[in-house]
């Protein structure tokens, strides 16, 4: 099979970006204000404001490092310019980055106020600008390209179309031996002893249904009833799903028939080599995007049957569907409808080859819908209270 | 036309993928085989949503992907719509 070439953007520690953002990265909820100011100001750069990083500990800041660094170190960020409350943690975050070889500069707010910093932050993110935008695309292999995938707001029409094209896809881009990735935990309940049968080894196995096992128990820890109230969500329900075991094995059409996943990453951890790997998320989609993009994910698929219209700050979403109601009343949020399986009009090989090329002209640099619409939903992952 | 299709031969349940009226013998198809299948639906299944292939026992199983995605709270007739008035899954 051919591993087509795609014009994107090689950065200085070799992996392959698809975007050249210049990034305004707040270490905390503090400084969200600051950088959204350097943004207004300086065009072309972006914020991404959240509500957290102050007074974690543990195992939680370590997944919140883990995902400030990893965002500000993804390959589709040219530069990024950090900015704190105080300055150990923002530089912590600075240094994290700057292990890509890419430019990154921190600011912190405290002896300095608000308007002195946002002034020192505005100036080095028009370098970076000047900079970035003189960056080139160049010919890079599409096995370079790492890409996530996760569904939402599923129905029927996406365990018969929707995630089998995405499966599609991922065998097709496992055989040219790219860098792949699926999650959503608690959404595979049911079928569990299925995915634990794709593992590449026993090993391997053994350790998802630990982590599968551990989320389990949290879910039981936590819930207050079946959880019949949000998983099925209300939205999956009107579209004929019915139980977290129909979810789960529709879910699991997205990892195609053939590929196997080689490990089992924690939340925003970067994958060691190519293959498809298990990562340990949450079923919620921004919280799982963010994750893949904390981890070094360029780009993402997504399979919608009612019509989910979530999207990312850094990794492009590519949306498709097999619901011919919602490729038709949510048309402005679908980069691609796969409807025609369902009348018998398409096979699903053919779908894969269409969702293959639309990843590719994603690449290349077609804007997908989310992006055009602004969806930027960069929401971290909280594993328990801030002391 | 189709009006629904069957993921396996194994599957007790077709997924409509139109509307389909009350009373309309609908067309169905399973998509491992390739078989023909025709069903008189007892009642409306809209877009998405299931219809029992056979005559389905309470506490029994409904089976799509060729596994088994939860427990029958009520005893189904064939064509008649399968959702979570009667049917409830068997986790959490």
């Amino acid at each position: 099979m051919s591993n087509p070439k795609v014009m994107a953007y090689r950065r200085e520690n070799g992996r392959v970006g698809i975007r050249n953002h210049v990034v305004i990265l707040p270490l905390d909820d503090l400084s969200n204000s600051a950088s959204e100011k350097v943004a207004f100001n300086v065009k072309g750069c972006k914020a991404i404001p959240h509500a957290y990083g102050r007074l974690q500990f543990g195992e939680d800041l370590e997944l919140f490092f883990r995902t400030l660094i990893g965002t500000g170190a993804n390959p589709n960020v040219a530069a990024c310019v950090v900015i704190g409350i105080e300055p150990q943690w923002t530089n912590l975050i600075v240094e994290g980055i700057a292990k890509t070889g890419k430019p990154v500069t921190g600011f912190s707010i405290e002896r300095h106020g608000e308007f002195k910093t946002v002034e020192m932050a505005c100036w080095k993110a028009k370098e970076y600008m000047h900079w970035a935008s003189e960056r080139k695309r160049e010919a890079c292999d599409l096995s370079e390209i790492w890409v996530s995938t996760k569904c939402g707001e599923s129905d029927t029409t996406s365990g018969l179309a929707s995630n089998p094209t995405v499966g599609n896809v991922f065998d097709k881009l496992d055989a040219l031996g790219a860098t792949l990735s699926f999650g959503e935990t608690s959404e595979v309940t049911g079928a569990e002893l299925e995915i634990k049968k794709r593992a590449a080894t026993p090993e391997v196995g053994e350790k998802f249904m630990a982590t599968f096992e551990k989320y389990q128990a949290m879910i039981e820890r936590n819930k207050t009833d079946d959880l019949s109230g949000s998983q099925p969500t209300k939205g999956n329900i009107a579209g004929g799903l019915t139980t977290i075991e129909e979810k789960a094995f529709g879910n699991m059409q997205k990892i195609g028939k053939k590929c196997m996943y080689v490990g089992v990453l924690d939340k925003a951890e970067a994958p060691t080599g190519p293959g498809l790997w298990y990562m340990d998320t949450s079923s919620a989609a921004a919280e799982a995007v963010t994750l893949w993009a904390a981890a070094g994910f360029v780009a993402h698929l997504f399979p919608t049957g009612q019509g989910n219209i979530i999207g990312n700050p850094i990794e492009p979403v590519i949306k498709l569907t097999a619901n011919p109601r919602t490729a038709q009343d949510m048309s402005e949020h679908i980069d691609y409808d796969c409807s025609a399986i369902l009348r018998g009009e398409m096979t699903l090989d053919e779908s894969g080859d269409n969702l293959k090329d639309m990843l590719v002209r994603t690449c290349d640099g077609r804007l997908t819908s989310n992006e055009i619409l602004g969806h930027e939903e960069f929401v971290l992952t909280k594993l328990y209270e801030s002391a | 036309m189709i009006q629904f299709l069957v993921h396996e031969k194994a599957d007790n349940v077709g997924v409509a993928t139109v509307d389909i009226k009350a009373g309309e013998n609908a067309q169905g198809l399973f998509m491992d085989t390739q078989e023909k299948i025709d069903i008189k639906a007892a009642e409306a299944i809209p877009l998405g949503h299931k219809i029992a292939l056979s005559d389905l026992k309470v506490e029994g199983s409904v089976i799509k992907y060729g596994h088994d995605i939860g427990l029958l709270k009520a005893d189904i007739k064939t064509g008649e719509h399968v959702h979570i008035h009667n049917l409830k899954t068997r986790r959490w």
